[in-house]
């Protein structure tokens, strides 16, 4: 009887577990994505737009605390500050007053720098189309199981925005492009973020699903600068961004913060401007989409109780050693400067009196 | 429902942790080609090389002895280890080995100069049938590179500020302001310029530099200048492409990837498995993410050996920063009849007396680099830090402290210096504080410099915004002898060289070039080369000028920024200057590395590269704004002109009454309110 309790307490327990467990291994694939990428682009040039590139690393400091690998961020940087002449600590990029918060950090890696940070290198980068030698670490090689986290920060205005000083971007060629990206399957969910004054213009034009977009400012509205240092002899950061880093800072990968909370962020009494959101072509509530859907690479680990046979290590193919015997010639450094073989060397551009 | 989720938690936590557990077992049972395992073998042995010469006094280092010696040990440790490691091969796998040093040389000056160089060799072969698949000390990402684009020497640099020739002698490693790239060919390769370009790409996303800008336009192919640094007696130099990026910034992102090449760039202390496992258990309720896993990794691997010292803030807080990688073949041995790859990765640092904030001079190991050296590499075979005192053989100049009594003789650059020698594979170099903060402290600011015996600058000249002037002066100062110089030139298709105004002339005559090798550019496709073989008479300066008009571009082609003007990269100079010691003939024989780079002829002189200052040149730059302004100018003659008389002509006129006083306006305001018709 009593061995009867126990099994049937015990098979009542495993019961309730398995169901738990269903339960939970519905949570863990809620979000449909499996992998996270991030594009952060400041478009700024010139040393007065220090707060720009700050704002950019804050971001990319944040993703990439969060988990987002350096290998899935395509970072653009439009100028070097960091070890710009005028920058008296060389090697950093601050976001704090008094040289509090070094966001460049110690082992940044920048994708795209100077003058290669171009609208056509942006769009490029975002529809995949880049010549067939571009190095891995300048592609986005997104699927369609990825969340993407866009972040563009510059001088902009109504329906575009600048890069370089030089050209510009317009919102129908960002809303065209990210359709182009949907078409390609290039995106499960994209986050596209803002900071730059009329903000919200830029997100007018979308108009491809499971996008949702943030901005710094309403059209007509100024985005406004923040903490000005003394020392650097700029300010430091834009003020979107800077309470929006204070609010990522508060994020771990456990944390269970949705996008309502980010909406929150900067309120006008803080902003001056007053900062817009866009979820109508967003398909979930953004109350369930969590900040590390988009800013962190949260992975599940699933377990598995059943042995698994490695198949046999891969032998290294026998080397036949007769090139060695047959291959005794002596090698010898090159003469660096053979000044009589030069004078007597035939060129055929050679140039006469 | 929560405490539910809480057993469901504990469950996979106990499973993670057995198979933690079972892993760590694996671990311990089979040392499964283990870095550590070898690592200890490693540095045991060489604290029983280290402690068969224990004597107290000031003695001299015996070079040859002690390197052969401690290649011995290596080879025995390959022989001992070939047994553990898992793949079932007969051959034996093929030898690598890691040296790293760094040289201090104080400079007169009061600022300092630390050059840093790791060297890997590895006795492999890329260029053969079947892949190079398994790497221990050598960078994959490079082998992956010379197999695939069929590389025979690779040479690339990063250079932030100028070399100071003048006040600071000549650098160990010569490398230009910017990115400089100078690649040899196998001759197996049959497109050289589509792999060039293939690899500049390549080579961009490995650096996180802007390599990619290298094209046809800032190409050359040098004629004479670049022979091989490595083995090999092919010298076509249709398989050589040369390109400098003289505006390149260098930064930490450069520094980042450069460190990662390292073997002892990233180090694990603690198991990370088991500290991960503590992690997880003492959070309790967070899930065993990947994310988590890869956060403890990063948090508990740091630098060992002097790469400890590689930390940006101070780095680049320099006056003087470059960095560099250079692939060639080496001999294996001193027949020579084998060749390995040697994969050598060099840093230069000039630390300012005044820039860094001191009063007194002084420098040690923390102001320069905010780190102290507590351990070699371990995967390192050598591991040594110099100190040049040959200006202060007798302790008159500057003092160090923790003084050495292990003393080296090398011949470097002509010239046979002196230096205290740190070896940081033995205990005692770090003493009871285990820790070794290497202090300079001057006593004297007085002492001379050796003049450099050749160094060369350039300048631009003329004014306007038409044409002018290149100058190149290059100086000999030795009191008797002369010496030929071989300069290439690289100019941009957008100066049009004048190549009929070229003039060489040394002490007010001419002095005829004896080889000259001329290419000229084409717009838009390739920029202008000029090779020139000249014998530099002694004690002179040689002044070689050439004219130039300056290009109108597209207005497409300038840059944001194009009021800052257009780089031309620095000038080569390659010379033979003559030796006042014998240098070493012999390469094969074991040196130091920072004498050891370039390969050496004969014994009456030495090769050096100098490079000089890059050019900053203003184009005619039209006004961006014009059209605005056009527009603006336009628009307002239109308004005013036109729309007067355009209103002029349609509007009809019409008499309007006069407009009431304001007694009786108000007057009808009070009218209309009592209801009364107004007046």
């Amino acid at each position: 009887m009593q061995i009867l309790t126990l099994l049937g307490l015990f098979s009542a327990c495993f019961l309730a577990n398995s169901i738990n467990i269903e339960n939970s291994a519905g949570q863990f694939f809620s979000s449909g994505h499996t992998n996270n990428w991030a594009v952060l682009v400041c478009t700024s040039r010139f040393w007065f737009n220090y707060r720009h590139v700050a704002n950019t690393l804050s971001v990319y400091r944040s993703v990439k605390r969060l988990g987002i690998p350096d290998s899935h961020i395509v970072l653009m940087l439009a100028d070097d500050m960091a070890c710009n002449h005028r920058n008296p600590k060389p090697a950093t990029v601050f976001s704090h007053k008094n040289m509090e918060l070094n966001v460049y950090g110690d082992d940044v890696e920048v994708d795209y720098r100077g003058y290669e940070v171009t609208v056509e290198n942006f769009l490029r980068v975002l529809t995949g189309r880049l010549p067939p030698s571009t190095p891995r670490s300048k592609r986005l090689l997104s699927d369609d199981r990825s969340n993407i986290l866009i972040y563009l920060t510059g001088h902009g205005g109504n329906g575009f925005l600048k890069f370089q000083d030089s050209e510009e971007i317009s919102n129908v060629e960002l809303a065209d492009a990210f359709e182009q990206m949907w078409q390609k399957r290039r995106y499960n969910e994209l986050l596209f973020i803002i900071d730059t004054c009329q903000g919200a213009s830029m997100y007018e034009r979308f108009y491809s699903p499971n996008i949702m977009a943030l901005a710094s400012s309403q059209v007509g509205e100024d985005s406004l600068s923040h903490q000005p240092d003394l020392a650097i002899g700029v300010h430091l950061m834009d003020r979107y961004t800077f309470y929006m880093l204070e609010f990522l800072e508060d994020i771990h990968p456990a944390s269970k913060t949705n996008m309502n909370d980010l909406f929150k962020v900067c309120p006008k009494s803080q902003c001056v401007s007053t900062p817009g959101h866009r979820t109508d072509l967003f398909l979930r509530d953004p109350g369930s989409v969590l900040i590390t859907d988009f800013f962190g690479s949260v992975r599940k680990v699933e377990l598995t109780m059943d042995a698994i046979n490695l198949t046999d290590p891969i032998k290294q193919m026998e080397e036949n050693p007769v090139n060695g015997e047959e291959q005794k010639e002596v090698y010898s450094y090159a003469d660096q400067l053979p000044v009589s073989e030069i004078i007597h060397q035939f060129s055929p551009g050679r140039f006469h009196y | 429902m929560a405490a539910h989720r809480c057993s469901c938690w504990s469950w996979l936590l106990i499973l993670f942790s057995l198979s933690v557990f079972v892993v760590a077992d694996i671990h311990e049972t089979t040392p499964v080609n283990d870095h550590h395992g070898g690592v200890d073998h490693n540095a045991q042995t060489a604290e029983q090389t280290a402690d068969q010469p224990a004597v107290e006094e000031r003695r001299w280092e015996a070079t040859e002895v002690k390197e052969a010696a401690t290649v011995d040990a290596a080879a025995d440790i390959q022989g001992t280890s070939a047994p553990e490691t898992v793949v079932p091969s007969s051959v034996p796998q093929p030898k690598d080995d890691f040296q790293e040093e760094l040289v201090i040389r104080p400079l007169h000056s009061g600022d300092i100069y630390a050059s840093f160089q790791f060297r890997t060799l590895w006795d492999t072969d890329f260029m053969r049938e079947n892949k190079v698949s398994h790497y221990r000390l050598f960078p994959k990402s490079l082998g992956q590179v010379i197999s695939k684009f069929s590389v025979r020497e690779l040479h690339i640099s990063f250079t932030q500020g100028y070399w100071r020739t003048m006040q600071w002698g000549q650098p160990f490693i010569p490398s230009p302001p910017g990115a400089e790239l100078w690649v040899w060919f196998q001759d197996s390769v049959t497109d050289v310029d589509a792999t060039w370009k293939e690899l500049t790409n390549v080579l961009s996303g490995i650096f996180c530099a802007s390599l990619n800008f290298i094209d046809s336009t800032n190409t050359v192919q040098p004629s004479a200048s670049f022979k091989p640094l490595g083995l090999g007696n092919v010298t076509d130099h249709s398989f050589l492409r040369y390109a400098t990026l003289p505006r390149e910034i260098v930064c930490t992102e450069n520094l980042t990837p450069w460190k990662k090449l390292l073997p002892c760039g990233s180090k694990v202390n603690v198991p990370p498995f088991t500290c991960a496992f503590f992690f997880l258990k003492k959070r309790g309720t967070s899930m065993p993410s990947v994310s988590v896993l890869s956060f403890l990794l990063t948090m508990f691997s740091e630098q060992a050996g002097l790469a400890v010292l590689l930390k940006s803030e101070k780095l680049f807080h320099s006056s003087f920063h470059s960095q560099a990688v250079h692939i060639r073949s080496v001999c294996q041995d001193w027949q020579c009849k084998t060749t390995s790859w040697e994969l050598r990765q060099t840093l230069n640092s000039v630390f300012d007396l005044h820039n860094s904030g001191q009063t007194k001079r002084e420098w040690s190991l923390f102001k320069m680099f905010s780190r102290t050296l507590t351990e070699a590499c371990p995967l390192a075979s050598s591991s040594k830090l110099y100190i040049d005192i040959t200006d202060n053989p007798q302790g008159e100049q500057f003092e160090l402290s923790p003084a050495t009594s292990l003393l080296s003789q090398a011949v470097v650059l002509g010239d046979r210096r002196t230096f205290s020698v740190y070896d940081l594979t033995q205990e005692t170099t770090f003493g009871t504080v285990r820790s070794l903060n290497l202090l300079i402290r001057w006593k004297s600011n007085e002492g001379e410099m050796l003049r450099p015996l050749l160094h060369a600058e350039r300048y631009v000249a003329g004014y306007g915004l038409q044409t002018g002037e290149i100058h190149t002066l290059m100086y000999n100062n030795h009191p008797y002898r002369s010496f030929p110089v071989l300069l290439l030139d690289s100019v941009p298709w957008y100066l049009r060289l004048y190549i009929h105004t070229l003039s060489v002339t040394s002490k007010g005559k001419d002095n005829k070039p004896s080889y000259i090798h001329y290419e000229p550019s084409k717009d838009r496709v390739k920029p202008h080369l000029l090779e020139m073989l000249i014998q530099l008479p002694p004690n002179s300066v040689t002044e070689v000028t050439v004219q130039f008009e300056r290009a109108l571009l597209k207005w497409t082609e300038y840059p944001p920024d194009p009021n800052h003007g257009f780089y031309v990269g620095s000038s080569v100079i390659s010379s033979l200057v003559p030796s006042t010691v014998a240098m070493h003939t012999n390469s094969t024989r074991e040196r130091p590395l920072f004498s050891s780079f370039f390969p050496c002829k004969e014994e009456s002189s030495y090769f050096v590269r100098i490079y000089t200052e890059p050019l900053l040149v203003n184009l005619p730059t039209p006004d961006f704004s014009m059209p605005y302004n056009v527009i603006c100018l336009t628009c307002t003659v239109v308004a005013v002109g036109y729309g007067s008389l355009y209103n002029l002509l349609t509007r009809s006129f019409q008499i309007e009454e006069p407009n009431p006083g304001l007694a009786k306006r108000i007057a009808n305001v009070i009218r209309r309110m009592r209801g009364v018709p107004p007046l």
